[in-house]
């Protein structure tokens, strides 16, 4: 494999609601030691948890711009409530830091002003692409859903556009979003009486089928896969296909670890087989998938994928 | 007062010509491809029967909608560009779209037809639908199922555009146009393919004592005691497991339908300007019966009597009805 | 109330079988004209079912003595009376009382309501009955009283009468 030093790696949103001391270990070991390039924050799921991160938010900016790390923050992936509008319009004001918008009302709201494309706006082809491109995208996040011959093609418009181009290649894979709390609905509660009981679930709630098969996560508003996607052995193709970032999610094992891994496979430093050992280690039992990347059902995990 | 017209499914040229006679002001279909979220086997209109379509319906005074409201994926974008030129051609009076890309080829390429938006652009603020309006010349936009009536009202005042909302059918829990829980069991994508829950992926498996398990690719997404009211078996409606409760228990929503046939009036009020029945993969008895019903609810609200709903719970998903998120924030 | 499945799988009379087959054989011409004279008038059902017209479909009235096995291939068209012991192959199996099953082919009720209150059951390939199911559904007019009305005064009285008892023993 090419040993590749312009391909970024990312940390995406976090998207559970962990209690403020996690959150700030976490970002403190992320900017003392992870070897990612962008770190993105904010609240994307449940306008509810927005306040209890706000006050940490400079302070962890700062910390990991200190550290040489791009901030982008992120807006909300579903716009409805009053306090939801008023939130994506006034981060759709900032000059710095950069902004990745995720939903339609941020678009409204940004105008021409440079923006990224979150991976809940929908940027599946290249027409689309192009449209946000002339409206003022810098980088596009595509779905995980889509495809390997479709992200090369998406990923070679946006890069003839002059677009950042990036795919989620670690972490569970937003399923759905939804106007319920399932996780309220799970204590039964509703939304507005949950009393945040999201914050036990620091991996997600996890789903059985009555015969016992884990299926899938429930995060709030969110159903997640059970699944963690992971691209490790799919990297260099994406980097072949002209990917410009690659996303880790932040997940409840080692992410410090985990970056590692997809840097030294980024780097050359290690052979994908042997980093997917380490990679292992790191996320205990947790499965891994690649299905959607090879266009088959995303919880599967295709054999012999490596190419060569 | 809105004219509240009657934006009625139509699976297959049978179910239009049904729907038509049954009195609906305008239809919705798709063609037999990924170029719309109904893409389900067997249903949908071949060029030729859309055209013989339209005619039936234009003589009628029935306006004919075509759903261009998948996403295609990078590489398939001319599949839903030809799908709309056919459709210009064909004499369709709107398109409803869900793709930005998509929606810009339309307002480019066809500036004279109308562009609705549908449900699958999850456009739930008035500032995203401006977004669409101001961009794309959008008419007229239907809205996710998840708003309370105050709030459509609310967003009536702030947009430009007519407004169309869901009173009967399918009641989708997940915001639309945002949900990839089919590809993730099965490979085939809502989004990009138009199918959910594909038939080719479900099996029902009986037991000896009438307990039916239905399953979608292997997974077990509900299982019925021999006397309990079934429902479809999307992932969205299934019954799981997790660790704090004892029970298997619907995580997400039971089998049940959304009724709205009571609250007709308060969404007139509220500035609504047409209403949908969903079920395109539904039969011709169900579009007469639902189609009928709301047709004299309509007519009666709008010659200022009492409207009588006919009883529709029996065509009703697990033969139960909601009127979910419109009536009330606790739904949430 | 009793399932139609265990309706179907109630213990057999001893000569039933007999019984069943010649049923079969008196009922066989009549189903071949019938289902002769349905194709050549409805031709564009086929295209509906695809890769379908070659799945064998056990369309299984519960109180009828037999069932149906229908091949929906235009190049070869089947639909026979078949005994239900043993069970014959078939891609999928529709089970459910006579006259809703021809309310469901006519369109008069709908497959999803019947299917959601445990009235009609399916097995097997669920995309292939959900072939049928749209192919028939795009047919104008009745088969029920198509074929009826090839039989005549008869033909259309049986038909009357079959749908009273059916409406009473709904309510």
């Amino acid at each position: 494999m090419a040993v590749d030093k312009m391909t970024k790696l990312t940390l995406g949103p976090l998207v559970y609601h962990w209690s403020a001391d996690r959150r700030r270990d976490f970002y403190a070991r992320i900017a003392d030691e992870a070897p990612v390039d962008e770190v993105y924050l904010g609240e994307v799921i449940c306008s509810k948890r927005a306040p209890f991160q706000e006050a940490d938010l400079p302070a962890i900016i700062e910390r990991l711009e200190r550290a040489g790390k791009t901030v982008i923050l992120s807006s909300l992936a579903e716009v409805m409530l009053k306090r939801e509008r008023k939130a994506t319009a006034d981060l759709a004001e900032l000059e710095a830091p950069e902004i990745e918008i995720n939903n339609a009302a941020g678009l409204y709201a940004r105008g021409r002003r440079p923006h990224r494309i979150g991976p809940f706006m929908n940027a599946y082809n290249e027409a689309t692409i192009g449209w946000m491109a002339a409206q003022g995208a810098t980088h596009v996040c595509l779905p995980a859903e889509l495809p390997a011959p479709s992200i090369a093609i998406a990923a070679k418009a946006a890069r003839d556009l002059g677009l950042g181009v990036e795919v989620q290649v670690f972490g569970r894979a937003s399923l759905a979003v939804s106007a319920r709390c399932y996780h309220a609905r799970a204590h039964g509660r509703t939304k507005d009486n949950c009393q945040f009981v999201c914050e036990d679930d620091a991996d997600g709630m996890p789903l059985r089928t009555t015969d016992d098969r884990p299926i899938l996560r429930v995060n709030g508003i969110q159903t997640q896969s059970e699944t963690y996607i992971n691209l490790l052995p799919e990297t260099g193709r994406l980097i072949a296909d002209g990917l410009t970032h690659l996303r880790l999610m932040p997940q409840s094992v080692d992410m410090v670890e985990v970056a590692s891994v997809f840097r030294s496979v980024l780097g050359g430093a290690r052979d994908p087989l042997e980093a997917e050992t380490a990679l292992r280690e790191a996320c205990g039992e947790v499965r891994f998938s690649n299905g959607f990347y090879h266009g088959q059902a995303g919880y599967r995990r295709i054999a012999n994928a490596v190419p060569a | 007062m809105s004219l509240a017209e009657l934006i009625c499914p139509a699976g297959t040229p049978a179910a239009l010509r049904t729907a038509v006679d049954a009195g609906a002001d305008a239809v919705y279909c798709g063609f037999q491809d990924a170029t719309n979220a109904r893409n389900f086997p067997g249903l949908n209109f071949t060029p030729e029967e859309l055209a013989e379509a339209v005619a039936y319906a234009h003589a009628r005074g029935t306006k004919v909608l075509l759903a261009l409201n998948t996403y295609p994926p990078a590489g398939k974008v001319d599949l839903w560009r030809q799908a709309a030129d056919l459709g210009a051609r064909l004499g369709v009076d709107a398109f409803i779209v869900a793709d930005m890309g998509v929606a810009d080829y339309i307002a480019c390429t066809h500036p004279q037809m109308r562009l609705h938006l549908s449900v699958q652009a999850a456009a739930s603020s008035p500032e995203a639908i401006r977004y669409y309006c101001e961009n794309f010349g959008v008419k007229r936009v239907v809205l996710p199922r998840i708003l309370t009536i105050p709030e459509i009202r609310q967003i009536c005042k702030e947009i430009p555009c007519e407004i169309e909302t869901f009173i009967f059918g399918n009641h989708g829990l997940m915001v639309e146009g945002r949900c990839s829980l089919t590809n993730y069991l099965t490979g085939q994508s809502t989004n990009m393919d138009g199918v959910c829950s594909p038939a080719s992926d479900v099996e029902y498996r009986r037991e000896a004592d009438g307990t039916m398990f239905s399953q979608l690719a292997g997974f077990t997404i509900d299982c019925f005691g021999p006397e309990e009211k079934a429902g479809y078996p999307t992932i969205c409606k299934g019954r799981y497991r997790t660790d704090h409760r004892d029970d298997a228990y619907y995580a997400f929503e039971e089998p049940i339908s959304l009724n709205l046939s009571r609250l007709l009036p308060e969404l007139i009020d509220a500035g609504v300007h047409a209403f949908k029945i969903e079920g395109r993969q539904r039969s011709k008895s169900y579009v007469r019966g639902v189609v009928s019903a709301f047709r004299k609810a309509v007519d009666d609200i709008r010659a200022g009597r009492p409207a009588d709903i006919a009883d529709l719970v029996a065509l009703t998903e697990g033969q139960k009805q909601t009127q979910g998120a419109f009536e009330t924030k606790k739904w949430r | 109330m009793i399932s139609v499945t265990e309706r179907a799988r109630r213990a057999r009379l001893p000569g039933e079988a007999a019984v069943a087959r010649l049923t079969c054989a008196v009922v066989q011409p009549l189903l071949s004209r019938v289902v002769r004279r349905i194709a050549e008038s409805h031709p564009s059902v086929f295209a509906r079912l695809g890769p379908h017209q070659r799945t064998a479909f056990l369309i299984d009235p519960v109180e009828l003595p037999f069932a149906l096995l229908l091949r929906p291939d235009p190049k070869a068209l089947v639909l026979r009376a078949v005994p239900r012991d043993p069970m014959p192959d078939a891609g999928a199996v529709i089970r459910g009382k006579f006259l809703l099953l021809l309310e469901l082919i006519d369109s008069e009720e709908d497959g999803d309501a019947a299917f959601f209150s445990r009235d009609l059951e399916v097995s097997g390939d669920t995309e292939a009955v959900v072939r049928l199911r749209n192919a028939l559904d795009d047919m104008d007019g009745s088969i029920a009283e198509e074929s009826a009305a090839m039989f005549g005064r008869p033909g259309r009285a049986i038909l009357a009468r079959l749908r009273r008892s059916y409406a009473e023993a709904r309510t």
